[in-house]
């Protein structure tokens, strides 16, 4: 490997955000060239990175590692594999992405292109690093960025939701942080080193990894976010601007999941045994609680925030199966539901720059004004509905799969989840789209050509992950046989 | 030996992309597009039949998922059942197709109709031609999603785009059983394809509970009871969509399920005797509900869940042939009823058949054809009806199961009963109103009069006028040798004279005697008819039971996360804010204040002390006397 291409990709955001401190305020066309041009950078490292990944090896590739604070063994070690190599170029793909959709933002433009940019290299580096203190700052780091994105440029209650954000969120990392220290303090020589500390995982004791285990457990569960630490997760979505619900939804929700693949279950494999069965029962509370939430919502922005509670109950799931076909699912998951949660944002904040206002009962009538957007919204919709050929179904399908031998009640409740969940995703589009055209919205004009752009790249990728699930499943499964391996779950 | 049977789906779905994203451009041309793909599709699918008759078989085409230990393949399944069904749905696919374009001609979204459609006949070949469970499933959802588009294809009529949402989740209820079913089925055999479910074994109950589930599935999609309740709904959407979709081919896909894996359901006899008698509520409850309904579209649809209630009985008691038999011959008919409903539709815009009255004498192809197919569907002899029914009572006859027999011969009455009260009531007697009528367009007569030849011949390659061709074409390969059915007159007599007697029951009430008998057998059997006439309350039923609560729940449970969970959080962060305030207070009274005592203190005292500081040397020189006193008189004490 001839050059750094993860940090590339980590910090060319972050370099972007540099260099747009020193472009006067009044640029604003500079600034969001700037701004896209570094995103762009990102993308197209990881697009590279995709391309040059060797996913039949289940080890780190691309590693860096560079001592940092060597009196306490803290090292900048970065290395992709087959369980973050899908996260990061979803990461990349959403910044870029909502990059662009943030060209509608119309105030204070150069503190929101740093902001974003240093939210974005935060989020990057999460799926990179392997150093837990690094791992730990760089978790930390995209706390800040999202406070004030939410706290600026959010809309009625931002300060409210903004806070409740920031301080939910750090709550949980304390706890985390303890963890970190724990596992530092109690491995031989200490090491922050994540790969050298799922070696440990014989040595220490049931007692002590449960204890470790639920101090990661509240960091993550606040991320993911797990019923009942949810509640921040519709707050923060109904009041953060649209690029930021965008990655919101699309990315900060997936550093929770890759939080217990990365850490929590390799690391502390007897006490992910020892929690199966809890997870399980998390994960179909938050499906069918979620979904009936979900339905009984009238903003629709609110909808979709817990319509993504729902869907990270298959996550959940998936993990708690400790099986090969669960664990797929649970990670592909994550990545499905970024593209199509991502894209359901976007469309919301497409439909309400419009009409300024989300609530469903004020629409009808929509599909005959705006056929593309209906079109769009439909194609959404059924794949967050776990519509068979769109990617969302193929994720959840392998969750429940993996899921049923071990857990069989848990799943056939889970399952019917589904239902709700068709349920309330079809009453959505009815009380947009459909019925009588509403009088109200007679000038309200389709979706525009830059918006279009943002929905593209991932409705197709929405088509071709669900009709060749291969085409994404391939990067991730030999990682995954090897991590089951490691944990020893089951091997199917 | 070429492999070309996947190129079937192919077709409509360039049609249905180059419509979805040209069609506004395309204006009529998306129809002859839509056509031609199905055209297509419909000689492929008889050049696969060719195939099939001179020993080609399925084949596999290439691995979908690929884990460590098991690997999906795809492939095509080529055997008579597909390929019947293939002919039979690409044939009267391309006929509906035609006839639309008559039909829709006016609609402002011709060719997103036609887009739909396209995606429709994709969606279907492609189960038809799916090899293994999940492969199935997804097109499954994918014809569901077409029902659901094409329902709400009028979707500016809120019932239209209610009904659309009805059908999708009342379906997507059976489907959760039909995945789990799936899962079951997976976790016993490692191995999802039909053609695995020849050689299994063991584990009697597990494979009944994935039999039962799996018909879950086709319940909801072939709208048995107790999910039948969408399908009447779904006659909202336009007439050749309910031709084709709700009465020919998607809702026929339950049967088809069944009989696909019949396999697992003839070796595990109690999930088939459940087919059975699902199939026999069905048949009887709809066909009763078909008696006293007033809507001509909806008539047809309970006489659809019937008829498919009726092959799943068939299906059940074990008649693999009899059961797909009828899915056949029921597909042409009941297709070329739809389209002359829709004919009629098309002519006088009103759907209530107490409204219409002698249209046979200026619709007369449409009226002749409507004939012909109520006489198939009530089983005269030679019509396509009479021998698949006639099979279908054979089977049951011989099974054993008296109870299910009496079901079949009360629905065959039925049958012929309520649909002649409908040619009756529509095509004869007076106008009971004011009726615009006249002949439609050639696209429209012409599918009607070839599907009426359908109607009347499509019987015979399964008559033993033919030798029973069909029934040794169809038969079951695994192990299950034809069955060798000689005619039964008995039976054949007996279902003829029960058609005939439900034909003259309707003439004597409808044409006869008009308006004096039917009203005072109503007004005699008034609860009756009031159970009837508001289909058995399922929808009252459902919503009472299902639907508010569901709705209650969710919106409990909303304000259970807004009130408690969230409060809870909110609450937390308020107790803190409570607790820093004390603290605070503490902290500027309690500690701060302790500081500031101390120093107030130290300051009170040397304001005292500061007056000693007088400056004045007398006053000193006094203070240093008195001192060494004291110190004298102390020693001297202490001494």
């Amino acid at each position: 490997m001839s050059y750094p291409i993860l940090t590339w990709i980590v910090f060319a955001p972050l370099a972007g955000g540099l260099f747009i401190l020193f472009v006067p305020k009044k640029s604003v066309n500079l600034i969001k060239a700037i701004a896209t041009a570094a995103t762009a950078i990102a993308l197209t490292f990881s697009i590279l990175l995709l391309l040059k990944f060797n996913y039949s090896n289940p080890a780190m590739q691309f590693v860096e590692k560079a001592s940092w604070i060597p009196s306490i063994n803290i090292w900048y070690h970065l290395g992709v594999d087959g369980i973050s190599v899908g996260l990061i170029f979803l990461t990349t793909l959403l910044s870029f992405l909502a990059c662009i959709g943030s060209f509608g933002i119309k105030t204070r433009q150069k503190e929101y292109y740093f902001l974003y940019l240093l939210l974005s290299t935060g989020m990057l580096g999460t799926f990179t690093a392997l150093d837990l203190f690094l791992f730990y700052v760089l978790w930390e780091i995209v706390l800040v960025p999202m406070y004030f994105l939410i706290a600026i440029w959010g809309g009625p209650r931002r300060e409210y939701a903004a806070i409740k954000f920031f301080i939910y969120t750090l709550a949980g990392s304390v706890f985390m942080l303890l963890g970190i220290l724990a596992l530092y303090f109690s491995s031989m020589p200490h090491t922050f080193n994540i790969l050298e500390l799922t070696k440990y995982s014989g040595a220490w004791t049931l007692g002590f990894q449960i204890i470790v285990f639920i101090a990661f457990y509240l960091g993550f569960a606040v991320k993911v976010p797990v019923f009942p630490f949810h509640t921040w997760l519709p707050d923060a979505h109904v009041e953060a601007p649209t690029p930021i619900s965008v990655l919101l939804a699309g990315v900060l929700l997936k550093m929770g999941g890759y939080g217990f693949f990365r850490i929590s279950f390799p690391i502390l494999s007897d006490a992910a045994h020892y929690f199966a069965l809890p997870f399980a029962f998390l994960g179909t509370i938050n499906i069918v609680y979620g979904a009936l939430v979900a339905m009984a919502q009238t903003d629709f922005k609110k909808m979709v925030a817990y319509s993504s509670v729902s869907h990270m109950g298959f996550v959940m799931l998936g993990l708690a199966s400790l099986t090969v076909t669960g664990f797929n699912g649970a990670l592909l998951e994550m990545i499905n539901h970024g593209v199509i949660t991502g894209g359901m944002f976007f469309l919301v904040g497409v439909l309400y720059d419009r009409a300024h206002t989300r609530d469903l009962n004020h629409f009808g009538g929509l599909g005959v004004k705006m056929p593309v957007y209906g079109g769009l919204l439909s194609v959404f919709a059924l794949a967050s509905l776990g519509l068979p050929g769109l990617s969302g179904f193929i994720s959840e399908f392998l969750s429940l799969l993996g899921a049923y031998p071990v857990f069989k009640l848990i799943t056939t409740i889970s399952v019917l989840g589904l239902v709700i969940t068709a349920g309330y995703f079809l009453y959505m589009l009815q009380r947009i789209l459909l019925g009588p055209a509403n009088e109200k919205w007679a000038g309200i004009t389709d979706i525009n050509k830059r918006e279009l752009c943002t929905l593209i790249p991932l409705m197709i990728l929405i088509i071709i992950v669900g009709v060749y699930p291969m085409s994404a499943l391939k990067y991730q499964m030999t990682a995954i046989s090897a991590l089951i391996q490691k944990i020893g779950g089951f091997a199917f | 030996m070429v492999k070309f049977a996947h190129l079937i789906p192919i077709f409509p779905f360039a049609a249905f992309v180059i419509n979805i994203f040209f069609g506004r451009r395309l204006k009529k041309a998306s129809a002859l597009i839509a056509i031609a793909a199905c055209t297509a599709s419909l000689a492929l699918s008889l050049w696969t039949f060719l195939g099939l008759l001179k020993g080609q078989g399925s084949y596999p085409l290439f691995d979908w998922l690929i884990f460590e230990d098991f690997t999906l393949h795809v492939g095509v399944t080529i055997d008579s059942l597909t390929c019947a069904m293939l002919l039979v749905v690409t044939s009267i696919g391309t006929l509906i197709q035609i006839y639309s374009i008559g039909y829709m001609s006016q609609d402002p979204r011709f060719s997103r109709f036609f887009a739909y459609l396209s995606l429709f006949m994709a969606s279907m070949l492609g189960l038809l031609l799916a090899d293994n469970f999940l492969i199935l499933y997804m097109f499954w959802e994918g014809v569901g999603l077409c029902s659901y588009l094409l329902i709400s294809f009028w979707f500016e009529k809120i019932t239209a785009a209610k009904a659309g949402m009805k059908a999708f989740i009342t379906t997507r209820i059976g489907d959760t059983g039909f995945l789990i079913g799936i899962f079951l089925l997976f976790v016993a055999s490692r191995d999802l394809s039909f053609a695995g479910l020849s050689h299994i074994n063991g584990n009697t109950g597990l494979y009944t509970a994935a039999a039962l589930l799996i018909f879950c599935g086709a319940i909801g999609k072939s709208a048995q009871f107790p999910l039948h309740v969408w399908l009447p709904d779904a006659m909202e959407g336009p007439t050749p969509v309910s031709a084709l979709i709700h009465a020919a081919t998607m809702v026929a896909a339950g049967v088809y399920l069944v009989a696909r894996c019949f396999g697992l359901f003839l070796t595990h006899q109690p999930a088939l005797i459940c087919v059975a008698y699902v199939g026999a509520i069905t048949t009887v409850l709809a066909a009763s509900i078909a008696t006293v309904n007033n809507d001509i579209k909806r008539i047809l649809a309970y006489s659809t869940i019937s008829q498919l209630g009726f092959m799943m009985l068939g299906l059940g008691v074990g008649g693999y042939s009899a059961g797909t038999f009828h899915l056949m011959t029921h597909a042409f008919f009941k297709a070329l009823l739809f389209l002359c409903a829709g004919s009629v539709i098309h002519s006088v815009h009103i759907q209530d058949i107490q409204k219409m009255g002698g249209i046979f004498n200026k619709m007369k192809v449409t009226g002749t054809t409507f004939i012909i197919a109520g006489l198939a569907i009530s089983g005269v002899p030679p019509f396509s009806g009479f021998w698949s029914k006639d099979e279908i009572l054979t089977e049951i006859f011989h099974s054993g199961h008296p109870a299910l027999f009496v079901a079949a011969a009360l629905t065959s009455l039925l049958t012929a009963f309520y649909m002649f009260r409908l040619i009756f009531l529509v095509l004869f007697g007076k106008p009971r109103s004011e009726l615009h009528l006249h002949e439609s367009p050639k696209t429209m007569t012409i599918p009607l009069i070839i599907l009426a030849v359908f109607a009347i011949f499509a019987g015979f390659p399964g008559s033993p006028l033919m030798n029973n061709v069909f029934q040794s074409f169809i038969h079951l390969e695994a192990g299950h040798a034809a069955q060798e059915s000689s005619p039964d007159y008995f039976i054949m007599g007996l279902s003829t004279l029960i058609a005939l007697s439900g034909i003259a029951l309707a003439y004597c009430l409808y044409i006869k005697q008009k308006k004096i008998l039917p009203q005072a057998i109503r007004s005699r059997f008034a609860p009756l008819y009031q159970l009837l006439s508001n289909k058995y309350y399922f929808d009252e039923l459902y919503d009472f039971l299902f639907i508010k609560p569901c709705g209650r729940i969710a919106k409990t449970l909303a304000g259970f996360d807004l009130g408690v969970i969230d409060g809870a959080v909110n609450k937390t962060a308020e107790i803190v804010v409570i607790l820093s305030k004390i603290k605070a207070w503490i902290d500027t009274t309690i500690v701060d204040g302790a500081v500031n005592l101390t120093a107030k203190t130290v300051g009170l005292f040397s304001k005292e002390l500061r007056k000693i500081q007088t400056g004045s040397v007398q006053a000193y020189l006094l203070f240093a006397f008195f001192g060494l006193v004291l110190m004298m008189l102390f020693k001297l004490i202490v001494k």
